[in-house]
């Protein structure tokens, strides 16, 4: 599979330089990536799991390495993993659930394996029921899980009867079902990295109410799609743009809100605080939202945070579950933050000669941040493609999307 | 925020895939100025904030879009060829090979005629960068607009990357001259370093554009007409100074070369001397140059972790809790910095071992460098494999080439450069000549390394130390050697040179004065230079004397230190006159300072020093005017120490019977004096007695002559 490895080491190659932007168009790409890899990755007779698991982090953390920052890579990569462990569980259960009604045999692996499977089987099916609907695994869910759990394997697996049917032809067929089903799930995953603006932006109605004012920060599609699925839902409010300095993506959303119809009003960054008490909400979208709930977002956005907070407005953080972290950002392998080039910020022919002349005359230092740190007390609300979360809560949606497994690669 | 990028990204190349994109890297310098590193590594392969320099050009170019990268190599084509194949870029480049070449000139001509014999050669329009370029500039708008021209124009063959930039001391390049038609970008006239001058037409027409505050970025894009133009014209070398002015100059068929204004946001630099090497190494750590940054692995090297104040450190490095390491530093893998270090505003490569109280300042150690306690190492280049003992301290400017070792407690002296290899007899000094005979001589030189190191325990660099000191200054390029050193500039130079700068923004453009060639000998100048500023003088007059005591510790002789003394005078715009005061007095303080007893010692030291130097002093003094200017100084000098009065007939005298001053110089200098005030005549009566017999003799001589004619 040399074309694989070629297109694992250009996607790097990508990475590293900085060529791709924005954490839906990386997470999407590395999505499609791993799904080639899985389709190309040769499966052993046994421990078939194990093999795609191996060969999808041995990528992974290529990718992850390729650019630290950006970390949906690293997200997307775990949540493929996660399907790959959940896929075999399911297998394995299904599999068993018909060894079990064909004769009891007393083989010491499969008791070991009831042993596993049976326990694990809820959260398998939990994980499996929070991905295919759309609202989150609330407290009721989980608490109505139980009567499901007999469907739930049967949408996702609707071949297993027939495999149990015929034992012999059982394991060559079980290796191309557990493919076939990965790659369905990793199907799954790439519609709803995708469609992760739609979902988001359906929820505009219930959020933006008529003639509200709303403060967003720098440009953000989600942002956009959002304020834009209220505006043709006929509510009309006025939007601020602050402009999102140096590199004054502000700019470019103002015109695009300009452009679909939307009341737009740009502002500087440093004028934040002076308009925040005209404003009912702020709303940005995150670069990363990290497992304590706390949020990753372009430079400046920590401003608006406290001084929303100040205000009491609330802070609306909408990020797609691709955004969704499991870190914490107090880890150390976790890099959070990239220093950009000065000259977003001066002119370099201008400021040349104060840089470095002489060792006696003071120097001037730039430090150009992409990012910026939102503590989890100042979020208001997360809305994601499943529905609008607590920070506090984000822990939860993690162990839905994540086995623990892969949150060291 | 993606989407947009997106869609720029994915237009571009739609945009350019029309025809294959090709670059063509001259990973050779073809000069002197990196020497004595060059001999041993070619220069594109030096570690630029511990990457090879040409890895930041191929990564440039390979992000702008450049499907295939042709490689020219001379000097070391060896190391580069394995250089690149181990690369990630083994795919896009191809090398070419040439040994002969001594010059770009030569190395396009070999390509041209490589054409014919390779297929899938230069096909089109072409991107032409030298190995040590730096930049980030999206190239593709640049291609486009330069086909574009192409198209409506068929004369436009070449399009000049330029850059606005302040100083031009950044980078210690000439100063730069351009005229361009502001509309059309033309490039109407080019000059770098040297004589400007303009043609009246061009000033003539208010629509031009001249501007001096520009920065040449070598890079051209270039149809496949510059190529067989380089072909036709066979005495063409440098690209700048033959073909650009042979084609604006001589008018070439018509040929156009046109300019392109880089984007304030974009960065790019070429490295062709050590301050360069060392602005540019900064700006990257500042982040610049951005993506290619340290902390970014870019061309596959393992990045390193940025810190805050721009600390660049290794995941491994080991650094004791006690060393200081300071901002804008850069710390490699596998290295051990010990106890009580200062590191500031540095770079130290991989696997180097730094011992305890160890200060190093504004300096680049490469590779697997050993450091022992106590060293101090100041504004210096240490190359792969150099130890330095204990003790030992590096003056700023200071280059130690590979694995050479200074001794125990030795100082190296400032602006030094030391190699293992000798330094070669100057055999020709053609400044454009440096990788033919570099590559062939190499191997041999090197072979006899090991052998040096054997025989000779006590080398020039302490008793347990090996390598040589190269002597500064060889080439006429090296003028001004400290605007290429590593060191930042000295104040008084710096203010000197604004001082300069801003003499010539006063003067009309047009008729700028040729800096430096500015005064030779003409009276009417060296009047006026005289008075304009006594700061400049007593700085012009102190870096003589330093260069002096240095010339009489080193016991050098006249040939070298009478080149030292010019660039000064050049620098500080002084005429010969200033030159021979300093001298003098440069002569007379150390005679001075030099201990003695009682004033007919002092009489001994002061003619024994006269003695010695007077050939430099000679040099300096060949007319009336200059001879006049040294005694004036040595009248000044007796009023500042008194030990002097009673010498000064004596030494006059003495100068007189050296054939130092002429005996109407001193007659002049007595009719001068006679009309001063009493005061001032103190040292004229000292003299009266000379004077009255020097006038005797002439009479005399006259009368002689009288009685002949007669």
């Amino acid at each position: 599979m040399p074309d694989v490895q070629s297109m694992v080491a250009e996607f790097v190659n990508k990475l590293r330089k900085r060529k791709i932007e924005g954490s839906q168009a990386t997470a999407k790409c590395t999505v499609e990536l791993l799904r080639s890899v899985i389709s190309h990755q040769r499966v052993p007779h046994a421990n078939q799991a194990a093999a795609l698991i191996d060969a999808v982090k041995a990528v992974g953390q290529q990718l992850v390495a390729a650019n630290p920052v950006e970390l949906a890579v690293g997200n997307v990569v775990r949540r493929v993993l996660h399907i790959i462990r959940e896929e075999d569980l399911s297998l394995t259960t299904a599999a068993m659930a018909g060894l079990d009604l064909l004769d009891a045999s007393d083989d010491d692996d499969i008791d070991n394996c009831k042993g596993i499977g049976y326990p694990a089987m809820s959260a398998a099916v939990v994980a499996a029921a929070a991905r295919s609907t759309l609202r989150p695994p609330s407290l009721q869910t989980l608490l109505e899980g139980t009567p499901e759990s007999a469907t739930v394997p049967y949408t996702s697996s609707s071949g297993a009867d027939s495999e149990s049917k015929s034992k012999s032809a059982d394991k060559s067929s079980l290796t191309r079902k557990l493919k076939h089903d990965v790659i369905e799930g990793v199907n799954q995953l790439i519609q709803e990295i995708s469609g992760c603006h739609e979902q988001i932006a359906e929820q505009a109605i219930e959020h933006i109410h008529q003639n509200e004012v709303i403060l967003t920060l720098g440009s953000s599609r989600t942002v956009l799609e959002f304020l834009c699925a209220a505006k043709e839902k006929k509510r009309s409010f006025r939007v601020f743009v602050a402009e999102g300095a140096p590199r004054y993506q502000g700019h470019l959303l103002a015109k695009e809100l300009v452009a679909r119809g939307l009341q737009t009003t740009v502002i500087t960054d440093s004028a934040v605080f002076a308009m925040i008490s005209r404003v009912n909400m702020v709303i940005i979208g995150a670069h990363a939202v990290m497992a304590n709930g706390g949020v990753i977002g372009p430079v400046g956005v920590n401003m608006a945070a406290l001084a929303a907070k100040k205000h009491a407005v609330p802070f609306v953080v909408l990020a797609g579950s691709h955004k969704l972290c499991p870190l914490y950002p107090h880890n150390p392998e976790v890099l959070l933050n990239e220093l950009r080039s000065p000259s977003e910020l001066l002119d370099f022919g201008e400021f040349s000669d104060c840089l470095d002349f002489g060792a006696g005359s003071g120097s001037l230092q730039v430090v150009n941040p992409t990012f910026d740190y939102v503590p989890p007390n100042l979020v208001s609300l997360f809305i994601t493609d499943t529905g609008g979360h607590n920070p506090s809560y984000m822990y939860r949606l993690i162990a839905d999307y994540y086995s623990a497994d892969d949150l060291v690669m | 925020m993606g989407a947009q990028k997106k869609k720029d990204a994915a237009r571009v190349p739609e945009d350019l895939s029309r025809q294959r994109l090709q670059a063509i890297v001259i990973a050779d310098s073809f000069t002197t100025r990196f020497r004595p590193l060059t001999l041993e590594r070619p220069k594109v392969l030096l570690p630029l904030v511990n990457i090879p320099m040409i890895d930041y050009t191929l990564a440039w170019l390979e992000s702008a879009g450049i499907d295939e990268i042709f490689v020219f190599c001379c000097a070391h084509s060896l190391q580069l060829i394995d250089h690149l194949k181990k690369s990630q870029w083994c795919s896009l480049v191809r090398t070419i090979v040439s040994h002969k070449s001594t010059s770009v000139g030569d190395a396009l001509r070999y390509i041209y005629e490589q054409q014919h014999t390779e297929t899938s050669q230069i096909q089109g329009d072409f991107v032409l960068v030298s190995g040590d370029t730096v930049s980030n500039m999206p190239l593709a708008e640049l291609i486009r607009e330069h086909r574009e021209r192409k198209k409506r124009d068929e004369k436009a063959i070449m399009t000049m990357v330029i850059k606005k930039q302040s100083s031009r001391l950044r980078i210690g390049s000439d100063q730069l001259f351009v005229a361009v038609d502001p509309l059309t970008k033309q490039l109407l006239y080019y000059n770098e370093g040297g004589e400007v001058c303009l043609d009246k037409s061009l000033v003539m027409d208010t629509s031009v554009l001249v501007c001096n505050d520009v920065q040449d970025c070598y890079i051209d894009i270039c149809s496949p007409e510059v190529l067989s133009l380089f072909e036709d014209n066979f005495d063409y070398q440098h690209l700048r100074r033959h073909f650009v002015k042979g084609l604006l100059v001589d008018d070439i068929m018509g040929y156009k070369i046109f300019t392109h204004e880089a984007h304030s946001s974009c960065y790019a630099s070429r490295i062709d001397n050590l301050r360069s090497y060392d602005t540019v190494s900064k700006d990257i750590i500042q982040r610049w140059t951005y993506p290619y940054v340290p902390d970014i692995s870019f061309s596959g090297n393992r990045p390193l972790k940025l810190g805050r104040r721009g600390m660049y450190r290794a995941s491994d490095a080991v650094q004791s809790r006690s060393a200081d390491i300071g901002a804008s530093t850069v710390i490699g893998y596998g290295t051990r910095i010990g106890d009580g270090g200062k590191i500031f505003n540095s770079v130290i490569g991989n696997g180097c071992s730094v011992g305890s109280n160890v200060v190093i300042q504004g300096s680049y150690i490469w590779n697997n460098v050993t450091i022992e306690d106590g060293c101090e190492i100041r504004n210096a280049i240490v190359c792969d494999g150099v130890k330095i003992r204990a003790g030992a301290v590096l003056l700023p400017g200071v280059v130690l080439s590979f694995n050479v070792v200074v001794g125990r407690d030795f100082v190296v002296p400032a602006y030094s450069k030391v190699s293992l290899l000798q330094q070669e007899i100057k055999e020709d000094s053609d400044e454009e000549l440096e990788c033919a005979d570099s590559s062939k001589g190499t191997a041999d030189l090197l072979s006899d390394v090991n052998n040096l190191q054997m025989e000779s325990k006590a080398s020039e660099l302490g008793p347990d130390g090996a390598g040589y000191i190269w002597e500064v200054c060889d080439s006429v390029h090296d003028e001004e050697w400290w605007k290429h050193s590593i060191v930042p500039i000295p104040m008084d130079k710096l203010a000197d040179i604004t001082q300069v700068m801003d003499d010539d923004d006063i003067e009309d453009e047009s008729v700028v004065p040729p800096r430096g060639e500015l005064k030779s000998d003409n009276d009417s100048i060296s009047t006026d230079a005289n008075d304009p500023n006594d700061d400049d003088y007593c700085y012009f007059q102190r870096e003589v004397r330093e260069t002096f005591l240095r010339a009489v510790e080193e016991d050098n002789n006249v040939d070298h230190v009478t080149p030292l003394i010019n660039s000064l005078r050049f620098s500080y715009n002084m005429a010969s006159a200033d030159c021979a005061g300093a001298i003098f007095y440069s002569m007379m303080r150390l005679a001075i300072d030099t201990p003695h007893s009682s004033t007919s010692e002092l009489y001994r030291n002061a003619t024994s020093i006269i003695n010695k130097s007077k050939g430099l002093l000679g040099f300096y003094v060949k007319q009336i005017d200059e001879q006049i200017e040294v005694i004036m100084k040595f009248e000044e000098m007796c009023e500042e120490t008194a030990e002097l009065v009673p010498l000064f007939a004596q030494i006059v005298h003495f100068l007189y019977d050296k054939d130092v001053v002429q005996e109407d110089a001193i007659l002049r200098w007595g009719e001068e004096k006679a009309g001063a005030d009493e005061s001032d005549k103190v040292y004229l009566n000292q003299c009266e007695a000379f004077i009255q017999w020097l006038k005797e003799a002439s009479e005399e001589e006259e009368d002689e002559e009288d009685e002949e004619d007669s």
